[in-house]
């Protein structure tokens, strides 16, 4: 990425009147990512942001970058396209729960499983905002909306297990509001060499209000969440009295003291070769557990364009300089006078 | 491999030879009988001796249909000849059936008298039972009006492999070999090219090589021992341009159309590909050329590979994706992103028999109104479909240089038929393509990513140029600026700029040629691969006399400015189309010329002989 001067957050901004609700919780994530490429000296030209369809994909109108607004779903498609034909661009997805795991679940699989080298941000607010408040894919089980009076009858998916199952190199998640960590979440996912899945946890103020209150609220957040750390014994609570030990194959949470120390407690490993650890965390959820904040896994492969840079180099080492005038004269030829 | 036409035909002739103008022949197997592999070595080694040739594989959905069954005959024609040809022949002068069921599917297309070889082997109980024969038809005296020559081919070829030490299995696959050995015979051929074949395909596996050149050699040596055959055939090279030649097939020909159109454009090729049946060919063939900078992608779905393409052509590389019509009905909705982000990009559709997965291995040119009308809201792409197997190369060069052009997704037609069809191509040298000029905006001074050019043309700003960063999508975009805009002026005019864009293609492309007289009785249009059967029709009927003319339409859209005075210097208009009236359909709401129309939906491509019935009847009719 070639860094021609320093830019500023404002730098970052296009010139386009930014249209979400009042309160919506993407505004605080549109200004994370400009104070994001702002300090780590990431450039507008070389950037290009793709999105699908929904309140989150709006994004790129945003940025002063380059940009695609696609069509529903179809971002990690679009942006797999961009980043083959010039694999030397920043390449970042925007999508959101209807948008990357409805109509778009088959792209996002194969994207991940690619290890191409994207940023892929799922804004997750647990709801259609853009049609006006159906459930989603996250919605929890019984939720009533204007497409499910009763109650939702179907199972929701958890975005960080699946990207997981999808053989995932970097999965991540945070909150809209908690802005520093998600800033810090943002530049690990910046510096990642492969695609990045972060799951931000985004409050649709219109349509699903305070769906992450327990994980967003001052008051009550630490006691709901952990943060990642690795390397380090899982510890959380407002006291930080309180840990994640295995029992058999299942977590479990402890109140330390009283004979439990944290050596009793699992230690955090994100470039653990086998995704076990990733999964058990990403299975964790409120109210049962506090839900993983932070890296859940972060390991290095070879990026698909990389790979595919290098088979092309190959190839081209192996079948020597061949000519359009060798290529038509393949095969079989016969002269006629 | 090379062969001067001068430097062959120096065996000697124990039997009598008469001489043909032209020959169709058609192996008829099992789809484990290497017919394939044996009409594909007779169409080359025809070439490679000089003939025109044009083929016609016809091969069921199923990869091994069971043995023996009707479902699971498998059939290559070619037509060779020593003067033009343009179809693969309406009927066969010779059948190989290799078993009942290849003879009952195929013995209704040889001519009367025509040569049938049978491999006698296959004609069990079981087998004739398979093919719903009740009697063998071999003794029944139902074949009286062919030549039928009776060849115990499977025994023959074991016997003859027995020196390669193969199994018993193996040795019997070697019998398309030995079927294709005696044709060549009959047909005065050389063996060289198909040993030369055999050499480097087999080299690394001796036993099998030997197997298959012994079986190649008892086949011919048969034809010449045995008694059974009084005569021989020849068909004496043709006279077609002079040039160096190769045999194309469709597929092959828009492979490296694309690879030439992304070099003449100094661009990597980025292909963008889900498998499908007729279409994956052309990602096979890119894939193996990837040291011409080929970014074969081959995606999860349909969708994806169009929404990859369209990233790749905003990225700046020579974008194409290619496809059948099921693959089209899900790409739709990314090509009207296309249209409206006016990104350029290639849409192969190698048509084939539908709706829905419809006849998979079979031809067809149903997806025309798909190709125009097939998406929502007013969007508009131009659509040009190529006319012969060799013609594919230069059509894909035509799309892309339009695409580039123009900053809009180009349809190409295509189909089964010019897809897996082949005939000689004379080879071009790269230097008489005319380059393809790409400008990608640079000025960052007042730039505005839908300011438009003379044609219409917004700029191609590319990430990674500094100062131009802008953002596209599929909202409607305000003109000029490009910035989203629900204004309803603005959509109108968005909407006649669009429409106006591509109907300036017209002023890019060649008038429309009428083959015959420029007025008369009857005009006769096609489009596609109907080409060869239409202009032939044509040609019988000029030669017999009558008024009737061709108009074969290379761009469906637009079309070329003169095509309405044409159509209205003629009293009867007949189109000709493998659909059920398409292209008429839009002549007539277009021009509100009334036409007549031949359809046939049949996973066939026409016979000359039905086109030229058609045509006495309505000439008969006046
Ligand atoms: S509907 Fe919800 S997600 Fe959409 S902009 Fe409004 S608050 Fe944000």
């Amino acid at each position: 990425m070639s860094q021609v001067k320093t830019l500023t957050v404002k730098d970052f901004k296009s010139d386009q009147e930014v249209r979400w609700c009042p309160g919506c919780g993407d505004y605080a994530i549109l200004n994370q990512m400009q104070k994001v490429f702002a300090e780590l000296g990431l450039s507008r030209e070389n950037t290009v942001f793709v999105s699908g369809i929904g309140c989150s994909s709006r994004f790129p109108y945003y940025m002063s970058t380059y940009g695609v607004h696609g069509i529903h779903g179809r971002a990690p498609a679009i942006a797999t396209g961009v980043k083959i034909a010039n694999p030397g661009l920043n390449v970042w997805v925007i999508t959101g729960d209807g948008d990357g795991l409805s109509i778009g679940g088959n792209h996002l699989l194969h994207t991940i499983r690619r290890n191409v080298n994207l940023k892929i941000i799922l804004f997750n607010n647990r709801i259609y905002g853009l049609t006006k408040g159906q459930y989603s894919p996250t919605s929890e089980f019984g939720k009533k909306t204007k497409s499910t009076p009763f109650g939702s009858i179907d199972y929701p998916m958890h975005p960080i297990s699946v990207a997981i199952g999808a053989e995932v190199t970097f999965v991540a998640r945070c909150v809209d509001v908690d802005v520093k960590y998600q800033q810090y979440v943002l530049k690990r996912a910046a510096e990642h060499q492969g695609t990045a899945f972060v799951e931000i946890y985004q409050d649709c103020n219109v349509y699903n209000h305070e769906a992450f209150d327990y994980a967003s609220d001052r008051q009550v957040r630490d006691d709901h969440v952990l943060y990642l750390e690795h390397g380090k014994p899982m510890i959380f609570g407002k006291e930080r009295n309180k840990g994640i030990r295995l029992n058999g194959t299942h977590p479990e949470v402890v109140e330390l003291g009283s004979g439990i120390t944290a050596d009793d407690l699992l230690i955090h490993d994100e470039r653990a070769p086998e995704p076990t650890l990733a999964y058990l965390l990403s299975r964790m959820r409120h109210p049962e557990f506090p839900e993983p904040m932070g890296v859940y896994r972060a390991i290095q492969l070879p990026t698909y364009e990389n790979l595919l840079v290098d088979q092309i180099a190959a190839v081209s080492q192996k079948l020597g300089p061949r000519s359009l005038d060798d290529l038509f004269n393949e095969g079989d030829t016969w002269v006629v006078d | 491999m090379t062969t001067a036409t001068t430097a062959q035909d120096s065996h000697h002739r124990s039997k009598a030879t008469t001489e043909l103008q032209h020959a169709a022949i058609r192996f008829a197997g099992d789809s484990g009988d290497g017919m394939q592999l044996a009409g594909t070595q007779f169409t080359n080694t025809s070439a490679v001796f000089g003939n025109d040739v044009s083929t016609l594989p016809d091969f069921p959905a199923e990869i091994r249909a069971p043995a023996g069954t009707l479902a699971g005959v498998s059939g290559f024609q070619i037509n060779f000849s020593s003067h033009p040809i343009h179809t693969p022949g309406d009927q066969v002068d010779a059948l190989i059936a290799m078993n009942p069921a290849a003879l009952r599917t195929n013995i209704k297309d040889l001519i009367d008298g025509g040569i049938l070889i049978v491999n006698t082997d296959e004609f069990t109980a079981t087998n004739l039972k398979l093919a719903k024969f009740d009697q063998n038809p071999l003794e029944s005296g139902e074949l009286k009006p062919y030549r039928v020559y009776k060849v115990p081919i499977t025994k023959h070829t074991l016997e003859a492999v027995v020196p390669a030490g193969l199994g018993s299995k193996e040795s019997a696959r070697c019998r398309n070999f030995y079927a294709l050995g005696l044709v060549f015979w009959l047909f005065d051929r050389p063996l060289d090219t198909t040993l030369n074949w055999i050499h480097s395909k087999f080299g690394k596996v001796p036993a099998v090589a030997e197997a298959n050149t012994l079986a190649l050699k008892a086949g011919y040596n048969f034809g010449e021992t045995a008694e059974l055959f009084p005569v021989r055939y020849k068909v004496n090279r043709a006279r077609l341009a002079p040039g160096r030649y190769r045999n194309l097939t469709g597929n092959q020909a828009l492979a490296i159309g694309l690879i030439t159109a992304a070099r003449k454009a100094g661009k990597a090729l980025f292909y963008g590909s889900y498998p499908i049946t007729p279409a994956s060919d052309i990602l096979h063939e890119l894939s193996a050329n990837k040291n011409f900078d080929v970014r074969t992608f081959q995606a999860e779905d349909e969708i994806a590979a169009i929404c990859a393409t369209i990233g790749a052509a905003y990225a700046g590389a020579i974008s194409v994706t290619g496809t059948s019509g099921p693959g089209v009905a899900l790409k739709q909705e990314a090509i009207g992103l296309a249209v409206m982000t006016e990104l350029p990009l290639v849409i192969v559709n190698v048509q084939r028999g539908g709706p829905s997965t419809g006849l998979p291995t079979k031809t067809e040119q149903a997806d025309l109104w798909q190709a125009i009308l097939g998406r929502n809201g007013e969007c508009p792409v131009p659509v040009i479909a190529a006319q012969s197997p060799a013609d594919c190369f230069h059509a894909a060069i035509e799309a892309v240089r339009i695409a580039v052009r123009f900053m809009t997704p180009v349809i190409l037609l295509t189909d089964g038929y010019l897809a897996n069809g082949s005939e000689p191509w004379r080879i071009m040298a790269s230097g008489e393509i005319a380059p393809i000029e790409v400008r990608h905006a640079q000025e960052a001074a007042d730039f505005q990513p839908y300011r438009r050019d003379e044609l219409g043309a917004r700029p191609w700003a590319i990430p990674g140029t500094p100062g131009l960063e802008h953002r596209i999508g599929g909202l409607e975009k305000q003109d000029v600026t490009g910035n989203v805009n629900y204004e309803p002026e603005n959509h109108q005019r968005m909407v006649n700029l669009r429409a106006e864009k591509v109907a300036n293609v017209a002023t890019q492309i060649p008038e429309q040629e009428v083959f015959g007289d420029e007025s008369g009785e009857l005009l006769l249009v096609s489009w596609g691969g109907t080409y060869g059967s239409v202009r032939t029709a044509c040609e019988r009927m000029r030669e017999a006399g009558h008024s009737v003319s061709h108009m074969h339409l290379r761009w469906l859209n637009p079309m070329p400015g003169n095509v309405e005075q044409l159509l209205r210097r003629f009293r009867r208009v007949l189109v000709c189309e493998l659909n059920m009236g398409q292209l008429q359909f839009m002549l007539q709401g277009r021009f509100c010329i009334p036409c007549v129309g031949l359809h046939k939906v049949q996973g066939r491509p026409f016979i000359v002989g039905e086109i030229v019935s058609r045509i006495e009847e309505l000439l008969g009719g006046r």
